[in-house]
């Protein structure tokens, strides 16, 4: 039977090219035991069922002599095509497969609770997301019905103006293009934010460093916040530095009503989003993702408001960190030891204490 | 916090007098360590620090001994023996009764010629630790052997008929005056010993700590104070040793005998009516020595009890441990647990380094893991046994010279200094010698009542922690490992006057989080109030506390850095500790409820009860 779907706990082995590269971290986080919230993935063979022959042959005629420089004719086309995804008929057998996945996650979370549907492209077709000009991160989305619309919407996100300039322009053809859907319990979350296992100012590997602020991560990912920011010693999980901001707005889940984007409170906006408990938490949660991955990684994260104290940080994301970790290591001068460096580092001591 | 006003400076010690009931104080003295009058524009130039880490009391004029050889012997080998670049010695004095330090720099012109004689001298006892240190604990033990064969006896009527017949043409008195001398002397040269080692294991601490700082900016001092420190002491035997006697105890089924505050000689006698127990006694005679010279202050106080001499002490413990292991409770130390982290931190910390940069690393580890045991032991071995022995022959000489009427207590001959107790010796020899009575009896004890009159109001007072300004660099490497004595601490000094709120700041000196009441302790005698789980808050603790530190659930103290005895203790025993405070044992009370983190140096006071 085709795979369609693959749960995030699902013990099979992730195939990048069949989840994207989103979904196959989570699959490998959580197999690794970090608490990543649940969810699975709707799989690269699902929209290929969903294009079909058909439909890829109708998507190049429409793209069959695009000039990129023509914006205005790139924005049309690129609409029809949005629009026939939208409106395609997806194969009983991908349907039954979503609606059954769907399902088993709510089982799992005790009823229904809202999700997140995210793209989760493999690299190489798709810009940055912060140039998709369309959403590729639908957050409290709310039964089966708007679930199965913002897949399509997910999906329909690989033709937007931005992206088929890209390739056009990168020589990326569209044979075999695909994309795999995450679709993930929503976190109720306090707090996020993001944590590097190396010092993103100076590529120190010996510190961890974490943005928090109040609410979803949103935020201090787009940058609209000024988040609290710690500085931690990786090997004993001290604090070695510490600011605290005004975070003036928060995005947070607000029951009924879905999210909920707001002013915070005067008392909150200068009191540190993280108890040093709950930041050990994060660092301890990064420091095992870079030590699964053996590298330099960027995490998402939050503190889940309806999970129990000292249990409530979940992992929403790694990826490695690829600024430092692509560097070339300039090799260090041996620095020597023994009574002549003793005798140097004497000298060196006024001054510095 | 905020500061609304900035001190940059300290009272003057030409500013701060004693109580008016201790005028006169400075005479008790010698005159070399009191500030003199005509040198207050140099001696305001230097800053003082007030040592009361160990020296937490008002000095009674004999106990400057403590202070004069320790610190002077300190100085001369950074100064005259291995000629540390940056730094020679301490000085001090004594102010209003407690004793205050100045480090003293080397004058920058002349810091680069000492690095080759430096690297030759400090090079050859690296080199050669273990020899040396082998060596070492002959000379320290020979002196002690040495120190324990002198005795005071009372002197005889008549100069023994073998010292006619035989020719000698000697008196006791020559041999008195001999065995006072040799008592002082054989102090001075233990002393000498005590730091032979000591400042060359900081310089080396400070290499690695240096290096440390370098490579992972911003890393904790207690990451590398656990790294480099050690899980076994000599310091931690005689508690070890209580503890292996309790769980004999329990395994000869002797507990019923341990009765609490029955004393060490009703036990003894209780056992020794018990089958077994004779085998319990043996092994209890055989820990004593060495292990039960230790004492529960810390070896500079002529007041100081020692196990040996007080059975009771070391049996007290015993009894509490004997309670626990019946109890099944463990007993041990966490020392698995303290290699394992210790081993995990290590590795971690060193897959971070490229391997040009590790081997460094790994170099100047190795070194101090390897310098490190003495910074522990020697303090067994000198403040513990030399000093125990040191007290134990100089009280028999005041009580000699108290039997020969000199004073009104058998103690009193702390009141003189040393130079002043040899005179009365001599005062004692020519009554003796010439047949009259001498003069001693009509004058001490007087003057004796005068001088303790004034100790008594001097210690009405705490003393201020820091005399004059701060410098911007400290280098003298005891200054900053042993007292804490860090910019980062100054600061806290000068911000002290400030309300930090309910919170109080000191060194992170092992970490752990843990809430519970205060207990307040200036004393060691205040011991035995301690309930089980309370954080013990006191000006400075001792090694030889150790068998409380399983009742107590944190420590706190006023004063004291990274390698400060109370640091490396709470490491061992695993006990969540801060110190250097500067002033907790003042702002909290008996009682408080009170939250310490030793990993971020933070004792926050809960409630105002």
């Amino acid at each position: 039977m085709t795979a369609y779907t693959f749960a995030f706990d699902s013990t099979d082995e992730p195939l990048h090219d069949r989840l994207g590269g989103k979904c196959t971290s989570l699959v490998k986080m959580t197999a690794a035991g970090s608490p990543v919230p649940p969810g699975f993935a709707v799989t690269t063979l699902a929209f290929d069922a969903v294009l079909g022959a058909g439909l890829r042959a109708h998507i190049a005629e429409q793209l069959a002599g695009l000039d990129t420089q023509d914006t205005v004719d790139v924005a049309r086309r690129a609409a029809v095509i949005r629009t026939l995804i939208m409106e395609q008929q997806v194969p009983d057998d991908v349907r039954h497969a979503t609606i059954a996945s769907y399902e088993a996650l709510m089982a799992t979370c005790g009823g229904e609770v809202a999700v997140a549907v995210r793209s989760s492209a493999t690299a190489e077709d798709l810009p940055d997301a912060s140039f998709a000009g369309q959403q590729d991160t639908y957050l409290w989305v709310t039964g089966l019905t708007d679930v199965l619309h913002k897949i399509r919407e997910c999906w329909a996100s690989l033709y937007t103006d931005r992206a088929i300039s890209y390739r056009a322009a990168n020589d990326i053809s569209d044979d075999g293009l695909s994309m795999a859907v995450g679709v993930q319990k929503m976190v109720n979350a306090r707090t996020s934010g993001v944590a590097m296992t190396i010092d993103p100012s100076n590529g120190d590997r010996s510190k961890i460093v974490v943005d928090a602020s109040w609410g979803l991560g949103e935020l201090v990912v787009s940058g609209e916040v000024t988040p609290d920011n710690f500085v931690i010693d990786k090997v004993m999980l001290s604090v070695v530095r510490r600011t605290i901001s005004d975070k003036a707005e928060e995005l947070v889940v607000d029951g009924v009503a879905g999210l909920l984007r707001r002013t915070v409170d005067a008392e909150r906006r200068t009191t540190p989003c993280l108890s040093d408990d709950e930041l050990a938490a994060v660092a301890r949660l990064a420091k095992a993702a870079e030590r699964y991955y053996g590298s330099p990684q960027d995490i998402e994260w939050a503190l889940d408001a309806d999970l129990p104290a000292g249990a409530n940080v979940v992992l929403l994301q790694s990826r490695p960190e690829t600024v430092w970790s692509q560097r070339a290591a300039t090799p260090a001068a041996a620095p020597g030891f023994g009574i002549d460096s003793i005798a140097r580092s004497l000298l060196a001591q006024i001054g510095t204490r | 916090m905020t500061l609304t006003t900035a001190r940059t400076s300290f009272p003057s010690p030409y500013d701060l007098h004693a109580p008016d009931a201790a005028e006169g104080w400075k005479a008790l003295y010698p005159y070399n360590l009191v500030f003199q009058d005509n040198l207050k524009d140099v001696e305001n130039d230097k800053f003082w620090f007030c040592d009361s880490q160990h020296w937490p009391n008002v000095f009674k004029p004999f106990e400057t001994i403590g202070v004069e050889f320790a610190v002077k012997c300190l100085g001369q080998y950074n100064t005259r023996h291995y000629l540390i670049p940056p730094a020679n010695g301490i000085e001090f004095r004594i102010h209003n009764g407690y004793c205050y330090m100045s480090p003293v720099a080397v004058a920058p012109e002349d810091i680069a010629a000492r690095v080759a004689p430096f690297t030759e001298r400090a090079g050859h006892y690296f080199a050669n630790w273990d020899t040396l240190l082998e060596q070492w604990h002959g000379k320290v033990l020979g002196t002690i052997r040495d120190l324990e064969s002198i005795s005071f006896p009372a002197l005889p009527d008549v100069v023994p008929l073998e010292d006619i017949t035989s020719g000698r043409g000697l008196d006791p008195t020559f041999d008195l005056l001999a065995s006072y001398d040799r008592l002082i002397q054989d102090c001075y040269r233990n002393w000498q010993y005590h730091f032979e080692f000591l400042n060359l294991g900081y310089v080396a601490y400070l290499d690695f700590f240096g290096f440390c700082q370098e490579v992972f900016p911003g890393i904790p001092d207690l990451a590398v104070a656990k790294m480099v420190q050690g899980v076994d002491s000599v310091l931690f035997r005689p508690d070890d040793e209580l503890k292996k006697l309790a769980g004999l105890a329990v395994t000869l089924d002797l507990v019923g005998a341990f009765v609490p505050d029955a004393g060490a000689d009703a036990i003894l006698a209780a056992l020794a009516a018990t089958p077994r127990g004779d085998e319990w006694i043996a092994a209890w005679e055989a820990a004593k020595d060495p292990w039960f010279n230790f004492t529960s202050g810390n070896g500079f106080y002529a007041s100081d009890e020692y196990w040996i001499d007080n059975l009771s002490l070391p049996m007290g413990y015993v009894v509490d441990y004997v309670e626990r292991a019946a109890r099944g409770e463990e007993l041990r130390r966490p020392v698995a647990d303290l290699i394992t982290e210790r081993d995990r931190i290590t590795g971690e910390y060193a897959e971070l380094l490229d391997p040009a940069v590790r081997e460094a690393f790994e170099g100047k580890l190795g070194l101090a893991r390897q310098v490190y045991p003495y910074v522990e032991d020697h303090n067994f071995y000198i403040e513990h046994w030399t000093m125990g022995v040191f007290w134990r022959k100089a009280r028999e000489l005041s009580h000699m010279l108290f039997d020969a009427g000199f004073w009104n207590r058998p103690d009193d001959m702390f009141y003189l200094t040393r130079e002043e107790v040899r005179q009365a010796l001599f005062d004692l020899s020519t009554g003796w010698g010439v047949g009259a009575k001498a003069i001693g009896p009509s004058y001490w004890p007087q003057e004796i009542e005068r001088r303790r009159a004034i100790v008594e109001a001097l210690e009405s007072e705490r003393p201020q922690p820091v005399l004059n300004t701060p410098p911007a660099v400290i280098t003298e490497p005891f200054t900053v490992m042993l007292y804490g004595i860090t910019t980062e601490q100054v600061a806290r000094w000068l911000g002290a006057d400030e309300e930090d709120g309910d919170g109080i700041r000191g060194m992170a000196a092992s970490p752990g989080v843990v809430e519970g009441l205060a207990r307040v302790i200036t004393g060691a005698d205040q011991l035995h109030d301690i309930q089980q789980g309370e954080i013990l808050v006191a000006p400075v603790t001792a090694p030889s506390w150790g068998p409380i530190f399983g009742k107590i659930s944190a420590i706190v103290t006023d004063i004291g850095g990274m390698m400060s005895h109370a640091a490396i203790v709470c490491r061992e025993y695993g006990l969540p500790a801060v110190t250097g405070t500067g002033s907790a044992s003042t702002r909290i009370t008996t009682g408080m409820r009170l939250r310490v983190d030793g990993a971020n140096g933070t004792v926050t006071i809960l409630d105002g009860e």
